[in-house]
């Protein structure tokens, strides 16, 4: 995670890397979520953008090869907002099991009436 | 997320993501198990994220134009924009929350770009979400680096005489470029200006487009 010069893994300014790849997506409302969820959990409080980071630096470089951009957030929003007691892990296990087995697409475990 | 497939392209001309149609992920399952347990312990509504959403639908680079456009046309604009670029933009009516902001203006002489070598900071109460390769290592890796060889893969090819500036955004600082107004616009209105002024342009990774 942190090389010879004292760099962590998203501290990549300056290194080698790809061509850029230009091509780009039109955001998921999933997506859209997670950062209105983000915006409004800070500016209540309940953790800054420096915790934001935090857990998506100590993620590792594994994570940004791995998960999508959202998918870091949703992991990060989710341990701030644990440290901050705002829910506990149980409560966040109990809801995810219930959530998933409302049905196998995102619009069906969306729905809390399935 | 890399594609190989470019057959089947939404409205808008970008390829559909696995996001959109493909079964629940665990990750989604935990963004709907948040907001859901959000909601219930008061934190926020449903009516809030919705509204929250919608805020950020709404702006978009059009707004960053309106900014960039009266710079062009009004001098004592221009001149207060590039000294507190924070308030002038929230006197104009636009929402900065937090941000600092600094506008950094292009000229016959000096090209500007920016980046967040760090992560994904990006000027997005003017701009919208960045696009996807603005968070991505290759840019951010590279352009500190060889900003004209990354500008070139844009198709912006920058004269030898021309000074290249990479700004380095931080969550505390965010900066938006100020493009050069083309030649030939003397006649173009302020709003006719805005369609002049793209996304890329306020990034710095094109110039603003010819009339």
């Amino acid at each position: 995670m942190t090389d010879q010069t004292g760099r962590r893994w998203h501290d990549m300014g300056g290194l080698s890397a790809d061509p850029v790849d230009p091509a780009t997506h039109d955001y998921a409302l999933w997506e859209k979520r997670v950062d209105a969820l983000q915006v409004l959990t800070s500016t209540k409080g309940l953790f800054t953008v420096d915790g934001l980071r935090r857990v998506l630096e100590d993620m590792g470089e594994d994570a940004f090869e791995t998960m999508t951009y959202y998918e870091r957030w949703t992991a990060s929003v989710n341990q701030n907002l644990l440290e901050a007691g705002t829910y506990t892990l149980e409560e966040l296990g109990t809801k995810m099991a219930e959530v998933s087995a409302r049905g196998t697409t995102y619009g069906e475990a969306s729905d809390p009436n399935a | 997320m890399p594609h190989d497939h470019h057959d089947h392209l939404s409205p808008s001309g970008h390829p559909y993501r696995a996001d959109q149609d493909a079964p629940l992920t665990y990750w989604q399952t935990m963004e709907i198990a948040m907001r859901e347990l959000l909601v219930e312990k008061g934190v926020t509504t449903h009516e809030e994220i919705t509204a929250q959403i919608e805020a950020m639908d709404r702006r978009s680079p059009a707004d960053g134009a309106q900014v960039v456009a009266r710079a062009w046309c009004d001098p004592a604009f221009k001149a207060e924009l590039l000294r507190d670029a924070r308030q002038s933009v929230i006197d104009m009516g636009f929402e900065l929350g937090p941000m600092n902001l600094i506008v950094v203006e292009n000229t016959a002489d000096v090209h500007n770009v920016i980046v967040c070598t760090l992560c994904s900071c990006y000027p997005r109460n003017l701009l919208g979400l960045p696009p996807d390769w603005y968070k991505q290592r290759a840019y951010r890796a590279r352009v500190v680096k060889e900003p004209r060889k990354v500008l070139s893969e844009f198709g912006l090819n920058l004269p030898d005489d021309v000074q290249v500036r990479v700004h380095d955004s931080t969550a505390d600082m965010r900066y938006i470029v100020l493009p050069e107004r083309p030649a030939n616009t003397e006649h173009l209105s302020q709003s006719e200006l805005e369609t002049l002024i793209t996304r890329d342009s306020m990034i710095g990774v094109a110039r603003a487009k010819a009339p």
